[in-house]
């Protein structure tokens, strides 16, 4: 099982077995976007998240 | 099944409780006493009650024994017959504020006048199950809490419970409260045309529910802020505090996920993407649901924590619910399930 720890709210992700690398997840918990980095052992880091300004 | 009857059945906490109770697989209603409503169907005052329910209102004088006695009067009355209402069952919730707090000093304190039965005070438990679930299951005599302190106890309790807090620094919490608060007397202040459309702070400090803040928190620099809403159903409460030297995003993340995982009732909402992203009323509205959100400026240890609620479910009719259920070994969230709307 490849599972590694989410940068953002070091909740624990279990990555689907096909996942490869450059691919992005999302954080089941806090809901950010990760890149995969590497699958041995597997690391993420935080992808670009398009921010809304909510007409301010 | 368990026989149950309320006391103070026609006010919105009341209407709430028996919302609940009806579609309850444990209870059977008995009674609903309303001294001003004597002999009417529930539901020609609670219109969301027809084809529910044929129970009418009936006087207290004619209450028979039950299992459990919902007690949902204006505060200050139950304190007055409190020992009458424990010859009629063994197991007793009151929603109001007559034993949130257990000291007489800080009940006078706060609502300005001696409590009539004292030594009941330390008899009841407070009913909020987030913080005292083990004491639940095993009490007899259950309080209500009042709706914005639950609000802000919910909005601190990840905070307090892992010790994130630099209690040094004072504690700021804003709530933001619907119009049902206020129960369903008028008052010229909810006249539609006083209270429609309006943001009022009406309560800068010393609202009555920030001693049960003080006293479950255990935290005296504690103030809360009341600002009503056009909201009918709901409360917000924004709560600033300060954080310990080092605390990080991830520190908060695990204390608010424990709080999640340990109690049904509670939801984490910090969203990255959609429109609600932080915690609203507005998707609450019936449902027993707490959802908490928190943020935090790591470099000045500013932390923000959310918490929103409806005021007559988690605030009110909802939590006493849930004690029901564990004070008679039910499963907690019997009854509740409901998720709530959207759009709403």
């Amino acid at each position: 099982m490849l599972t590694t720890i989410c940068p953002e709210c070091a909740a624990e992700i279990t990555l689907e077995e096909q996942t490869e690398i450059s691919e992005i997840i999302v954080c089941s918990d806090c809901g950010v976007d990760l890149e995969v980095t590497s699958l041995d052992p597997v690391t993420v880091q935080l992808a670009p998240m398009e921010q809304e300004d909510w007409g301010e | 099944m368990a026989n149950v009857s309320i006391i103070g059945g026609s006010g919105y906490g009341g209407g709430e409780l028996l919302r609940l109770l009806l579609g309850h697989t444990q209870v059977i209603v008995q009674q609903v006493t309303s001294r001003s409503h004597v002999g009417e169907y529930v539901y020609q005052v609670h219109p969301n009650l027809r084809k529910q329910t044929q129970l009418k209102f009936c006087d207290p004088s004619t209450l028979q024994p039950v299992d459990i006695l919902f007690l949902a009067q204006p505060h200050g009355q139950a304190q007055h017959h409190i020992e009458a209402c424990t010859a009629l069952a063994p197991k007793i919730i009151d929603l109001a504020a007559d034993f949130r707090l257990r000291d007489a000093s800080t009940y006078e304190k706060w609502y300005g006048q001696n409590h009539a039965a004292p030594e009941w005070l330390r008899k009841f438990v407070y009913g909020l199950p987030e913080l005292h679930r083990a004491e639940l299951t095993k009490a007899d005599y259950v309080s209500g809490v009042g709706c914005n302190a639950t609000a802000a106890n919910l909005a601190l309790m990840p905070l307090v419970k892992a010790e994130l807090l630099d209690l040094s620094q004072p504690i700021l919490i804003e709530i933001k409260v619907g119009s049902s608060e206020s129960g369903a007397e008028g008052n010229p202040g909810s006249h539609h045309a006083e209270r429609a459309n309006v943001i009022r702070t009406f309560s800068a400090f010393g609202h009555r529910h920030t001693a049960e803040v003080v006293q479950e928190m255990g935290i005296k620099d504690i103030t809360l802020t009341m600002t009503a809403v056009d909201l009918v159903r709901g409360a917000l409460a924004t709560a600033h505090a300060q954080v310990k030297q080092g605390i990080k995003i991830k520190d908060l993340w695990k204390a608010y996920r424990a709080a999640a995982n340990e109690n049904p009732f509670i939801r984490v909402v910090r969203e990255q993407r959609g429109i609600y992203r932080v915690p609203e009323p507005k998707i609450l509205a019936g449902t027993n649901y707490a959802d908490l959100g928190f943020d935090l400026d790591e470099t000045s240890g500013h932390v923000v924590s959310m918490c929103a609620i409806d005021n007559l479910m988690k605030g009110a009719a909802g939590s006493a619910v849930q004690c029901m259920n564990l004070m008679m070994g039910w499963e907690e969230k019997t009854g509740l399930e409901f998720a709530g709307l959207h759009p709403n």
